[in-house]
């Protein structure tokens, strides 16, 4: 299978008033079809700003975007997206929300199709029966696993994830890390997540790429080849550990700290 | 008995306050023509049944169009301001000025300029006091709208147009119905200023001012709670229509 995404030589800088602030920098990265890549690096390091550039958010200064081989000029619908803020429509069920995408995408597709599609997908995170609930009557995990099947009840070839666990509690996280292995053996899609979490990025990913302090370039690959169904305990194994401390000093590099007395 | 819970106290109150009204005219021993007592205002109204029916008739449907041209209008204004930077920093300083302006000294001079049009002016006046709250609630609506939740369709190819219908006019809505409580009682307002200004106006403004040249103030009273009345309705219409249309953003009730 050939590469879904592909960043060739992305440079991109934001206008303030200070002057360009350069956020990426010469960056070059592929995700193969059906990988799961983990995007880990400092804070404000243009983590973000990747997720808009292959979403066709926004376009590069220099360099090119491809999904598929094919240059990205503008959004399109085969892009999901997840944020930290669930982003819910307060004024729609939680079944009307997972179904908006589908409104868009699929606006021919009936009703009753688009309903049933989105009910699947609930039941399948663990949310039915709470269908004709508002968002605001549910806990922030629950809301969280709404937001995820929104983003992918279109069948999008890549789901874009901007740490989309971050505000959860350690608890609920985890257990959405299992239920994003589940999502995937039930609905193959390419993936791309943002996190400042290593431990999330070794349980879930396929390739943990770092990315050095701002101006981003790839610093550092890491494949994690786990086979697919991935206990929790498997992050406490010593091949894990081991993969984490040599995060974990990649990403004190990045920082720019890698001299410092801890 | 829940309903009676809630109609109970305010009708209470209502009472009360009547009957320490009565009770004040009816000790200082008021004369008519100095002061009206409640029971007073039964007569007056009996007495000019046919003229309140009339007049509040004239108050109540410009009052109404005037609010309907400042939603229209207010919600457009909230639009180009909303999605526009430049035009919102261009238009704002003058909104705010003409907001500043008391429309009580826009009245006479629109009366005097459009002289003897009696619904035209009315209807301007209610417009012009109303329309600014609305024009403000959107805009801040809009411009307050996180980018992720245009992202999130923006990232799928919706249009600007969609996100709009479907994302930004929905969610502005809470800010609009906000907005439109304070609009109904201004246009309200402008409306009967308008009337006891203009000479040979109609509406319960105009009858108002027959009132005070009369000094009959058992009419003059009456008006007063004839307006109160129409005031409310009108208000508590707006009320059903935000639990219709933005019920969704009260969490007070679980």
């Amino acid at each position: 299978m050939g590469d879904l995404v592909e960043l060739r030589a992305v440079t991109h800088a934001y206008r303030t008033k200070a002057g360009p602030l350069p956020v990426l920098d010469d960056l070059s990265l592929t995700i193969p079809e059906g990988k799961f890549c983990a995007v880990v690096g400092p804070s404000g390091c243009g983590k973000s700003t990747l997720t808009r550039l292959i979403a066709g958010l926004m376009m590069p200064d220099r360099g090119e975007v491809f999904l598929h081989g094919e240059k990205v000029k503008s959004p399109r619908k085969t892009v999901g997206m997840a944020f930290q803020n669930p982003v819910l429509l307060e004024w729609r069920t939680i079944l009307e929300n997972v179904m908006l995408p589908l409104e868009i995408v699929a606006p021919s597709m009936p009703r009753s199709q688009r309903e049933t599609r989105a009910r699947d997908l609930l039941a399948l995170v663990g949310l039915a029966g709470f269908e004709t609930k508002r968002p605001s009557q549910l806990s922030g995990g629950m809301r969280q696993r709404a937001s995820l099947c929104r983003s992918i009840v279109h069948k999008p070839e890549v789901l874009i994830m901007d740490e989309p666990f971050g505000a959860l509690d350690a608890f609920t996280r985890e257990d959405l890390w299992q239920l994003m292995h589940r999502l995937r053996a039930e609905e193959p899609f390419t993936a791309l997540l943002i996190t400042h979490d290593l431990r999330e990025s070794v349980y879930l990913a396929d390739e943990v790429i770092v990315l050095s302090d701002r101006p981003a370039r790839v610093q550092y690959r890491m494949a994690i080849d786990a086979p697919a169904p991935r206990p929790i305990s498997m992050l406490y194994d010593p091949d894990s550990v081991a993969k984490l401390a040599i995060l974990r000093e990649q990403i004190e590099i990045a920082q720019g700290r890698s001299g410092e007395v801890h | 008995m829940d309903f009676l819970r809630k109609v109970a106290p305010p009708l209470l109150a209502i009472l009360a306050i009547m009957l320490f009204w009565e009770w004040l005219v009816w000790v200082k021993g008021w004369p008519n023509y100095k002061m009206a007592a409640p029971s007073d205002l039964w007569p007056a109204f009996w007495k000019y049944r046919t003229l309140f029916l009339i007049q509040g008739w004239e108050t109540l449907w410009r009052t109404v169009v005037g609010l309907g041209l400042a939603v229209v209008f207010g919600t457009f204004l909230g639009m180009i301001m909303g999605f526009s930077r430049l035009l919102r920093d261009a238009l704002y300083p003058v909104l705010v000025g003409f907001n500043a302006v008391p429309k009580a000294t826009v009245v006479p001079v629109i009366a005097l300029i459009f002289v003897g049009e009696h619904d035209f002016n009315t209807v301007l006046i209610a417009f012009m006091i109303s329309f600014f709250p609305i024009a403000v609630s959107v805009s801040i609506g809009l411009s307050t709208l996180e980018p992720e939740y245009r992202d999130i369709l923006r990232a799928l190819g919706a249009s600007r147009l969609t996100i709009f219908w479907k994302i930004a006019l929905p969610k502005t809505l809470p800010e609009f119905f906000g907005a439109l409580k304070v609009s109904v009682t201004l246009a309200f307002i402008g409306t009967n200023l308008m009337e006891i200004v203009e000479p040979h106006g109609r509406g319960l403004g105009a009858l108002f001012d027959s009132g005070k040249i009369n000094a009959d103030y058992p009419l003059m009273f009456a008006v007063l709670f004839a307006l109160a009345f129409l005031g409310i309705v009108l208000f508590y219409i707006v009320v059903a229509l935000e639990r219709v249309f933005a019920g969704w953003a009260d969490r007070s009730g679980g």
